[in-house]
């Protein structure tokens, strides 16, 4: 039984290979840059604006407001990193209505790729917000053995990212895959539905979680007798 | 095993391109139109807010204009209330100046009438007189009027003072010239020998006379020697007559005028004219 895009292998030679999921990765990353640059391309600034530059200018604020939410105080910065997450994934899961077409968020290696930018970049943000000292700190408090375990924290949230997402889009596949052999076609349909929701979720819970760690990171801890203190 | 390195590794790389392109083609973009947009409305409501004030100011502008406006509007009706009064107090002056000037010429051409009249019923009284008086002498003396006239004239010589006479006489001795007898009418010879002798007698001299014809005299006999004058003449009575004329009718004038000035009841009620 096949659980993964990966196993389809469309080309091989040595280390190298096509499979699924890069070519499903390729045909999304397609899809979206010329989307937006058709709809970027022909960007108004007076009050009447076409369909979809309301669309992309609703997308783009609601991310640049969920970041402002969780926390993190200049959320342009951000925007490219943790929106672009959201918008893979989702897409990755509205595409699964298209029949044939595999999500490449079902291959844990996909999952993985993004974990692991996930995990450098929180560090990135982090020291270039306040300075590798700064940062390296934060590891060792409240108290200095506190460090294992925050390393360990580290590498497991990681690990929970690309499961938990893996786990979710391969079991709607899964699913649907095993609802056609048994249920006439009307299950499928609805467990698809389902998948489209669970999508959705998969994609907001993913990138909420990577800026919660991003402004996990970057928040500097004040003394709290300076908070407190007059001036 | 479910994880391919390689696929992984490409899936990084795939991430990151789609990030630099999603950043290339739809965030920045996107957020530079809405930034743009945002930057144009705020520009626009500081327009309005401009326009606005400007608009306040202008009206508060001219609200002060407009109240300025009726300020001098009301300052000069009054002002030109102020000199439409001063000009009609001005013109009733001058009208009653006018009136006055009238009435005071008027009254000036009445008594010039008045003078008028007077003057003319003077002469024709004199005239009139003069002919009663010549045609009574006619009609009474059976000697003419000239000799009449001759007589009086000698008359009045010898009767002369003795200072009149002094008078005369030095006026004749001092005078280089004759004597000159002037009268309205030619002497007769007898009148004008009568006459000579009666000059010798009375001024004890031998005098050279002149006789002169001069009909200004009406009727009358003047002798006049280097400035002195021995005269009887209708002439020297008509003056007097109209210098006795004059008076009564500037007598009966006066009273006249005074009446109109002055209120007669007054001087009445005291009991005192």
């Amino acid at each position: 039984m096949r659980l993964s895009p990966d196993e389809i292998i469309f080309w091989q030679q040595g280390v190298f290979k096509l499979n699924a999921t890069l070519v499903f990765t390729w045909a999304l990353m397609l899809v979206l840059a010329v989307g937006a640059r058709l709809i970027t391309r022909r960007l108004v600034t007076d009050h009447t604006r076409s369909r979809w530059q309301n669309l992309l200018e609703i997308v783009v604020t609601a991310i640049v407001k969920q970041i402002e939410e969780v926390g993190l105080p200049h959320p342009e910065k951000y925007l490219g990193f943790l929106g672009t997450l959201f918008l893979f994934v989702a897409t990755a899961s509205l595409c699964t209505v298209i029949p044939g077409f595999e999500p490449p968020t079902g291959s844990l290696s996909t999952t993985a790729a993004l974990a692991l930018c996930v995990l450098v970049a929180v560090p990135m943000f982090g020291i270039s917000e306040q300075g590798l000292g700064n940062y390296l700190k934060s590891y060792v408090k409240p108290t200095f053995i506190m460090l294992p375990f925050n390393i360990i924290s580290e590498i497991s949230r990681t690990l929970a990212l690309a499961v938990r997402l893996f786990g979710n889009m391969m079991s709607g596949a899964m699913i649907i895959a095993i609802l056609l052999t048994i249920t006439p076609f009307i299950f499928p349909i609805i467990m698809t539905l389902l998948g489209l929701l669970t999508g959705m979720v998969q994609a907001y819970i993913f990138s909420i979680l990577a800026a919660v760690y991003i402004a996990a990171a970057t928040r500097k801890r004040e003394p709290r007798t300076g908070a407190a203190s007059p001036t | 095993m479910l994880i391919d390195w390689f696929t992984v590794g490409a899936q990084v790389l795939n991430f990151l391109v789609l990030v630099w392109l999603m950043k290339r083609f739809l965030y920045k973009p996107i957020l530079d139109a809405i930034d743009a947009r945002e930057k144009r409305i705020a520009a626009e409501l500081a327009d309005a807010d401009a326009k606005m004030a400007e608009a306040q100011k202008e009206r508060a502008e001219f609200q002060q204009r407009n109240e300025e406006f009726d300020r001098n509007r009301a300052a000069l009706l009054s002002k030109a209330k102020d000199e439409v009064k001063a000009e009609r107090e001005r013109l009733l002056e001058e009208a009653r100046r006018a009136a006055d000037a009238l009435t005071a010429k008027r009254q000036e051409s009445m008594v010039n009438d008045a003078r008028n009249l007077s003057q003319a019923i003077t002469r024709r009284t004199q005239d009139e007189v003069f002919a009663i008086a010549r045609k009574t002498l006619n009609d009474l003396a059976g000697t003419s009027l000239e000799e009449r006239m001759a007589e009086v004239f000698i008359r009045r010589l010898r009767g002369l003072s003795d200072q009149a006479r002094q008078v005369l006489i030095e006026a004749f001795k001092t005078g280089s010239g004759p004597a000159f007898v002037r009268s309205a009418f030619e002497l007769p010879e007898g009148q004008r020998a009568a006459i000579g002798t009666a000059l010798n007698e009375t001024l004890s001299a031998d005098v050279r006379v002149e006789f002169e014809t001069t009909p200004d005299l009406v009727s009358g006999i003047e002798l006049t020697s280097n400035g002195q004058k021995v005269a009887w003449s209708i002439s020297d009575h008509l003056a007097s007559l109209e210098k006795g004329v004059g008076e009564l009718l500037k007598g009966k004038s006066k009273p006249e005028t005074g009446d109109g000035t002055q209120p007669g009841g007054a001087k009445d009620s005291n009991g005192n004219p």
